[in-house]
């Protein structure tokens, strides 16, 4: 029934040998010492502080949406790394190698990677970060910020979000398995077809790239669920749609989006791991398959993917821009409704990713307008933000510094968009840098929106505020590097040059390539005042400390509780009483965090069921991957088993008593205000200065 | 449009909203199921996409037409097969109203092996199928007509381990919370199924002989 490979296969470790191992291989190697002496200094650090148990009872069994947003962020950012470093790798090779003249470096013929090599990085590079990178960031975003923002004590299906979370580290630890064991696909981040299918990938490459995909779009899926459920079943009292914080509008929009493509994704990659293992025929040059319907499924789900992470980084520069304006958003109804639209506007629009199919003038003219549509609700969205900054009392903070600056992004790689939606054009430079650039930009407006909401939130989250001094040299260096990458790439496009280059042989590209070179360096420079942010924000605590309105001017429901936010979220379910409660709190005078009486607070237990069942997918990744029979079925029959076992649970709940209660939100208060007391989701915290609340302004 | 309410006239106002009932759960897990079911829709909805577009004499690539390898009349035994399982499973509901045990387990029992009966015809003619040559690695039509067939009868087969997991818990647990919203949930995931299987007929089946 299964495809016969050519080459060896055991019944115990399937196509898996010593040879898989890329030992010969410096660079591999390097990237192996490097990820193995960090993961040993990890595990030797935990160990000497003697901190197993905390971190499985607090971490990995956790089902606290709070802590699964913050896991899910940090897989974002290290596989945010990751992906930067393969952008650093493709941008010094097309520098290095320049022709057939060039000197070869560690057997290769250009530059210092192999084609094959250079394949993998940017297929590895694409996936990386707009799947395991971005998606999570953003993600934990919503996980972290749409209960506090609706006035839930957690999600709609607590231990269905741990779930998501673990299947989408599966995912990831697959991808970063890949570097070591075996190779990653060298089709791009699209599986361009036929290069993917057996007989042109023999390898585990492309394996490798679909099963992880498989894994974290499941993950994804059952988020979108839960954000969803938890959107319209668990808002407070008073929370009324017109009432619902923009970002949370949307999460709301964005995970519609979630739910409806994903599961397309994974029909095409079903499809193409069925011709892969029982050798079927979808998408095979012959015997009656069809190119063109995977291209269609893929982006059928691809774009309105485009939209899943740009929308919720709209939401957070919609939080950003009026608690720095110190002004209520302008335009409520008309943002909800853009965000709204566009995820309508997402679905009809994918085939402006492949104009030159050769479809009818029609069609071609039918996508074209659709993309050109999307411009109208996203412009609503841009003259909002601006209208809000108008006159406003602006207060540049490093949140602010990256929504205005994404807003600059978002203008760039909006307009070049429009000329991309025009097909002529679009003839004219398809799958040249030039549509690179565009996407990038586009992206980077993302990242920029996910770096804002991260720092924006943190102190919510963590109860201090990320270090401002080297929060801003990050974001210069970041934006610097941006436009030194970028701008010479949207030329570098109207000049011709193609895209996936292994070498570039024309010499007046050379000077251009250099400036991009520059660029990623200015985005190494950011990568260590980020890391050093962190350092120094972490050292300093004591003095950052913040009261539960961070900011002094925010103005939805989060702020409302404390910072950190305990883990029931809410001692007593709030009233909502207008559009922007916090803000028509403080202007009323009602800042008190203290209800009249306190109550039992019923909620989920820890279980690490969840763990479980994302361990038995990577199981079932890997035995799939390298056709490790036995290993695929054990893990198979553990999924089924665990879910079934789950399901006769009923210990799943817990109860903390009025007074437990009563004594931790004492605890809390007296920690806003003496700093002594433990911080953070059990960090300690050190110093005695008290200096919250001291960028707090009356308006 | 007012947004924002006015505190009363002594400066006070509704802060806090103890004892606030929260979200019923029974409610709140079957909207979820719904939206689930939405995605497995969409899942479907690729997959009759996929059908449609390689359902033309080039995606047959020499090998069976649709017109050679369709058989309506097992087919609308499997339809009256399913349609009977969703309606013992409809009893079994009326009887979990009426809070009566036996009458939800003869339900489910009887659906189960409704639905296992409709397997056992799927996997026979397929295996037919199969022995006279038309098998998925034959065309890409032939490819698109089994990954349907079959990603239906895996839903079904899921459905019926479910029942049998449901049997257990209504005669371990009786009607708890978790067993009403979960037998509600399967109620919406069975008739789902037959609903897909309705079109797998008319589109597959019906279309191929016409």
């Amino acid at each position: 029934m299964f495809v016969h490979l050519q080459g060896p296969w055991t019944p115990l470790l399937g196509r898996l040998s010593l040879s898989q191992i890329p030992y010969n291989n410096p660079i591999i190697v390097g990237a192996f010492v490097f990820a193995a002496v960090l993961g040993l200094a990890l595990v030797g650090a935990v160990t000497y502080a003697g901190q197993w148990g905390p971190l499985w009872r607090n971490w990995f069994t956790t089902v606290d949406h709070k802590k699964i947003g913050v896991m899910y962020i940090l897989v974002g950012l290290v596989m945010l790394f990751r992906g930067f470093i393969d952008a650093l790798m493709m941008r010094t090779q097309q520098l290095m190698a320049d022709g057939p003249h060039s000197p070869g470096f560690l057997g290769s013929l250009h530059g210092y990677l192999t084609p094959y090599h250079f394949g993998q990085i940017y297929s590895a590079h694409g996936t990386i970060m707009i799947l395991f990178a971005v998606t999570p960031i953003l993600v934990g975003l919503m996980n972290i910020v749409v209960p506090l923002q609706i006035g839930a004590r957690d999600m709609a299906y607590p231990y269905l979000n741990a779930v998501g979370l673990w299947l989408t580290v599966a995912a990831t630890a697959l991808v970063m398995l890949s570097l070591f064991v075996g190779d990653f696909s060298h089709a791009g981040w699209v599986g361009l077809i036929p290069l993917t299918e057996l007989p042109y990938s023999p390898g585990v490459g492309v394996d490798y790239w679909m099963w992880a995909i498989q894994i974290g779009s499941v993950g994804t899926t059952l988020g979108a669920i839960n954000l969803i459920a938890t959107i319209v079943k668990m808002r407070a009292p008073g929370m009324t749609w017109g009432r619902l914080p923009i970002f949370t509008w949307a999460a709301l929009s964005t995970n519609i989006i979630a739910l409806s493509s994903f599961p397309v994704l994974t029909v095409a990659l079903a499809l193409l791991g069925l011709d892969r293992y029982f050798g079927t025929h979808f998408f095979t040059a012959g015997m009656g398959g069809n190119l063109m319907l995977y291209t269609n499924l893929f982006w059928i789900w691809g774009h309105p993917e485009v939209y899943f992470v740009v929308l919720p980084a709209f939401g957070t520069i919609s939080e950003i821009v009026p608690t720095f304006s110190e002004k209520p958003l302008f335009g409520y109804v008309t943002m909800a409704a853009a965000s709204l639209a566009i995820a309508g506007l997402s679905w009809a629009v994918w085939l402006h990713h492949f104009f030159t199919m050769g479809a009818s003038p029609e069609v071609n003219a039918f996508f074209s307008v659709a993309t050109m549509l999307v411009g109208i609700p996203t412009g609503v969205k841009v003259f909002n933000w601006a209208f809000t900054m108008y006159r406003a009392r602006m207060r540049f903070e490093t949140p602010m510094l990256w929504a205005v600056g994404a807003l600059v992004l978002l203008l760039i790689g909006g307009l070049t968009g429009m000329m991309l939606a025009v097909p002529a054009i679009d003839y004219t430079v398809h799958n040249s840098v030039f549509v690179i650039a565009h996407f990038h930009t586009m992206l980077m407006l993302i990242a920029f929106g996910a770096l804002g909401g991260i720092t924006y939130w943190f102190p919510k989250v963590f109860g201090f505020k990320l270090d401002e001094a080297t929060g801003k040299r990050f974001f210069w260096y970041f934006s610097a590097g941006t436009f030194m990458v970028f701008v010479p790439m949207y030329m570098l496009g109207f000049m011709g040059m193609t895209r996936r280059l292994d070498y570039v042989a024309n010499p007046h590209w050379w000077p251009f390539l250099m400036a991009e070179e520059i660029g990623i360096g200015l985005y190494s420079v950011s990568v260590y005042y980020m890391v050093k942010q962190l350092y120094v924000s972490i050292r300093d605590r004591a003095d950052n400390r913040v009261g539960n309105d961070a900011w002094g001017t925010s103005r939805s429901l989060e702020w409302i509780t404390h910072s950190p936010v305990p883990y029931y979220n809410f001692a007593v379910t709030p009233q909502v009483n207008a559009r922007d409660e916090w803000a028509w709190r403080r202007d009323q005078g009602f800042t008190s965090l203290k209800p009249d009486e306190y109550e039992d607070i019923h909620m989920p237990k820890n279980t690490a069921v969840p763990l479980v069942i994302g361990a038995f997918s990577m199981a079932l990744g890997f035995g799939l991957v390298w056709r490790i029979w036995w290993l695929s079925e054990l893990a198979l029959a553990g999924l089924i088993v665990t879910v079934i076992v789950r399901a006769f649970a009923t210990d799943t709940d817990t109860i903390i008593a009025a007074d437990d209660v009563r004594r931790m939100e004492r605890a809390a208060a007296q920690a806003a205000a003496a700093p002594n007391a433990s911080g953070a989701l059990g960090l300690p915290v050190r110093g005695a200065v008290a200096s919250r609340q001291d960028s707090r302004r009356d308006s | 449009m007012s947004t924002q309410a006015t505190p009363a006239p002594d400066g006070t106002a509704r802060l806090w909203h103890p004892h606030h009932a929260g979200h019923d759960v029974i409610a709140t897990r079957t909207f979820g199921f719904w939206l689930y079911m939405l995605s497995d829709a969409m899942l479907f909805a690729g997959l009759f996409a996929t059908y449609l577009v390689l359902d033309h004499a080039v995606n047959a690539a020499g090998g069976p037409t649709p017109h050679e390898i369709m058989h309506v009349r097992a087919a609308f035994v499997q339809t009256l097969l399913v349609f009977s399982s969703v309606a013992a499973y409809g009893f079994g509901m009326v009887a979990l109203k009426n809070g009566r045990k036996v009458g939800v387990l003869l339900g489910l029992g009887i659906a189960a092996v409704l639905g296992l009966v409709f397997l056992g015809l799927d996997v026979r003619g397929l295996t037919a199928l199969a022995a006279e040559g038309a098998t998925a690695e034959r065309s890409g039509f032939l490819s698109a007509f089994y990954t349907l067939v079959v990603t239906h009868g895996l839903h079904m087969a899921f459905g019926i381990l479910w029942m049998m997991v449901m049997m257990v818990q209504v005669v371990r647990e009786g009607f708890t919370t978790n067993v009403v919203y979960r037998l509600l949930n399967l109620k919406v995931f069975w008739y789902f199924q037959a609903l897909v299987w309705v079109c797998v007929y008319c589109f597959v089946y019906l279309r191929g002989v016409m």
